[in-house]
């Protein structure tokens, strides 16, 4: 499928961390491409690397103890790993922005909404103080914000949880970044709250026509907001597919255990909801072979003793990590 | 009909907000604000809402973990409001608690073993040996083994821990569990492996349960009856089958189609609520709910919708909506509140 060239483009990306009981490898071997006008969802539970993966990405892993080994993040023809801090403060927030997941840790307390943004405004655009107030004021309304301005000389304290992160992705978009990465966006938000949001943020996908990395560990979310998802597991991508093909018939094990793990609503009695046995293992101590073979109903002795890999590149419609995919 | 295991009547807890110079009450926050409700035996009771909407504190209520303003707390048709500090003790065998931070409800320093025989000590139940093989036995009903006795809980994944503080809270053998948020700390994974361990509980040792989350889905998987908060109060409650069936309250339906369902052929029709839950301390007048409701009509900004029955006398179908206040009425008053 023809989608032009990708925004983002993420290679063979290793993260480590170092830890008392030696490095830890969180991100192990990634590659995917993110296209304009696409929202890219990456998802997977506590631990498999979805949040450094997008840390990475905006060079915002704290080192030490972390630090990128090896691999490219190339966006408009630079390669991000190796620019110099100076020139990566420039894109943050200007062509590339990230939103969190508790507004309250991405938000100075000390400082009114209105001013954070004109900082940022000007930093990155040509603007003088009124002027990026005036944008700033405007970008409140888009993301919904009642009474912008007056809001917009608030203190973050002062805001529903909601209102902070409809806040803190209008300082987010007041750029018109290429690329807004949304680490769990909206799970510390009450599901009212958190229907406006997304709701909010595919609006303005489709308005900005930018690309967004949505990375959530709640596949309801991906499948309302995403066409095109990766799942890890363990540190690597496992499973890249459209959104369709990956909720209708998911061909790695792990994602079919995830899909029919979640209790969802239903109108036939369930007595035990299907599990995936065991539990994650310890990225310190992983096997050689499959890393999910412990918990797969599928395994061989292969499994064991060789690592599947991605069977289709970056470029491909899908792919699968796993010697033995459903069909 | 006989006697139900837990008859919340009217309970009410309200919280001071002190501030000025003299600390004097300014305000107060009604957390749970006039509660009525009944478990019986060897069911579950979920209970869902959304953060602020008193759930958690109508748990800790029950069990007069925190003590209630107003009401009465029934277990087994005698009152517990009145009860000493010591028959409360003796009382608390029977009803036991689970939290959702299986981080920070188990003592770091303890070993597992300590920690799930502790209620044992406590309420001095057999003699040494006879508490040991109870402690084993609990492992086994929660699905861990024996060799985790030993070791302390920084060894564990979240959903181990879970799992021991749900042993600890077997220990007594209780009748009835209020379960806190128990897996909503946990992943999708390990959150379903939980479930089950509860879903058990119920069926084969005969445990009521009291299932506080804010996840409908959840709440369907292992309630018989489900009540629905917002500001304090219910305002819905059925059996769970009629109740996702044919959910009466705008609130209740809101909250239903705002989940992010995992299926990417229903495109949902969803009723995006707008504004925020508001602040408890100043709830609106009338209806609570109207400010954000879809249906809202006039009576709703001045007028407290009482508790009617919308379903039947067999099937009860209890709402708090003016928009079968009518309805009920005309019923010849089939259960409405007094």
């Amino acid at each position: 499928m023809s989608r032009g060239e990708p925004v983002l483009s993420v290679r063979n990306l290793v993260v480590e961390f170092a830890t008392r009981y030696g490095p830890v490898r969180a991100v192990d071997d990634v590659s995917f491409d993110v296209y304009p006008n696409e929202t890219l969802g990456i998802v997977g539970e506590s631990g498999c690397g979805k949040t450094v993966t997008g840390l990475s990405i905006l060079g915002l892993i704290p080192s030490p103890p972390g630090r990128i080994v090896s691999g490219d993040i190339l966006l408009g023809g630079r390669n991000l790993t190796e620019l110099p801090e100076e020139q990566l403060r420039d894109l943050r927030g200007h062509e590339i922005s990230m939103i969190f997941q508790e507004p309250m840790t991405a938000l100075n307390p000390v400082l009114t909404i209105g001013s954070q943004m004109v900082d940022v405004l000007r930093r990155h655009k040509q603007y003088t103080r009124r002027q990026a107030r005036s944008v700033a004021v405007e970008m409140l309304s888009r993301v919904g914000l009642p009474a912008p301005g007056k809001r917009i000389d608030e203190y973050p304290h002062q805001m529903s949880g909601g209102m902070r992160q409809r806040a803190m992705i209008a300082m987010a978009l007041s750029c018109d970044p290429k690329v807004l990465i949304a680490d769990e966006p909206t799970t510390a938000l009450d599901v009212t709250t958190q229907a406006q949001v997304l709701e909010q943020i595919v609006e303005l996908q489709a308005e900005f026509h930018m690309a967004v990395v949505l990375i959530t560990h709640d596949l309801g979310v991906v499948a309302e907001t995403c066409h095109r998802a990766l799942v890890m597991y363990c540190g690597e991508v496992i499973e890249r597919a459209e959104i369709e093909s990956l909720f209708e018939a998911p061909r790695h094990p792990y994602s079919r255990g995830l899909l029919d793990s979640i209790p969802r609503l239903r109108e036939d009695e369930l007595e035990e909801l299907p599990v995936i046995p065991g539990m994650v293992p310890d990225l310190l101590h992983l096997p050689p072979g499959c890393r999910f073979a412990d918990r797969c109903s599928r395994v061989t002795d292969g499994c064991r003793s060789a690592r599947p890999r991605l069977d289709g590149g970056p470029g491909s419609a899908s792919a699968v990590a796993c010697f033995h995919p459903l069909s | 009909m006989s006697t139900p295991l837990l008859k919340v009547v009217d309970l009410k807890k309200h919280f001071p907000v002190r501030g000025g110079l003299f600390r004097r009450v300014q305000a107060w926050v009604r957390a749970v604000d006039g509660v009525n409700f009944e478990l019986e035996r060897e069911r579950t009771l979920g209970l869902v809402g959304e953060s602020g909407c008193g759930k958690s504190t109508l748990g800790r209520t029950v069990l007069r973990l925190t003590e209630p303003t107003g009401g009465d707390i029934r277990l087994n048709g005698e009152s517990i409001r009145g009860l000493s500090i010591q028959q409360m003790k003796a009382k608390r065998r029977e009803m036991q608690i689970i939290y959702q931070d299986p981080y920070a409800s188990l003592s770091p320093r303890r070993l597992i073993g300590q920690t799930i025989q502790e209620p044992l000590d406590v309420h001095g139940i057999g003699t040494p040996a006879e508490r040991r093989r109870r402690v084993e036995e609990l492992l086994d009903i929660v699905g861990l083994r024996k060799q985790v006795l030993s070791r302390y809980p920084h060894e564990f994944s979240g959903g181990q821990r879970q799992r021991i503080g749900i042993a600890r809270a077997l220990a007594l053998n209780p009748s009835f569990i209020v379960a806190d948020e128990p897996v909503s700390a946990l992943d999708v994974s390990v959150q379903s492996q939980v479930l089950n361990v509860i879903a058990r509980l119920q069926r084969e040792h005969g445990v009521s349960f009291l299932f506080i989350s804010h996840d409908l889905a959840v709440i369907q998987h292992v309630s018989d009856d489900v009540g629905v908060m917002y500001l304090g109060k219910l305002v819905e409650f059925a059996a769970s089958e009629d109740l996702y069936r044919d959910p009466k309250h705008p609130y209740t339906r809101a909250l239903m189609s705002a989940i992010p369902v995992p299926d990417v052929k229903r495109k949902s029709r969803r009723i995006v609520l707008g504004g925020d839950v508001p602040s408890p301390m100043h709830p609106p007048a009338g209806c609570p709910f109207h400010p954000r409701c879809p249906e809202a009509m006039p009576q709703c900004r001045e007028v407290v919708p009482p508790r009617v029955n919308a379903g039947s006398a067999a099937r009860p179908h209890y709402v708090r909506c003016h928009l079968y206040t009518d309805v009920a009425a005309a019923g010849a008053g089939n259960g409405t509140e007094a």
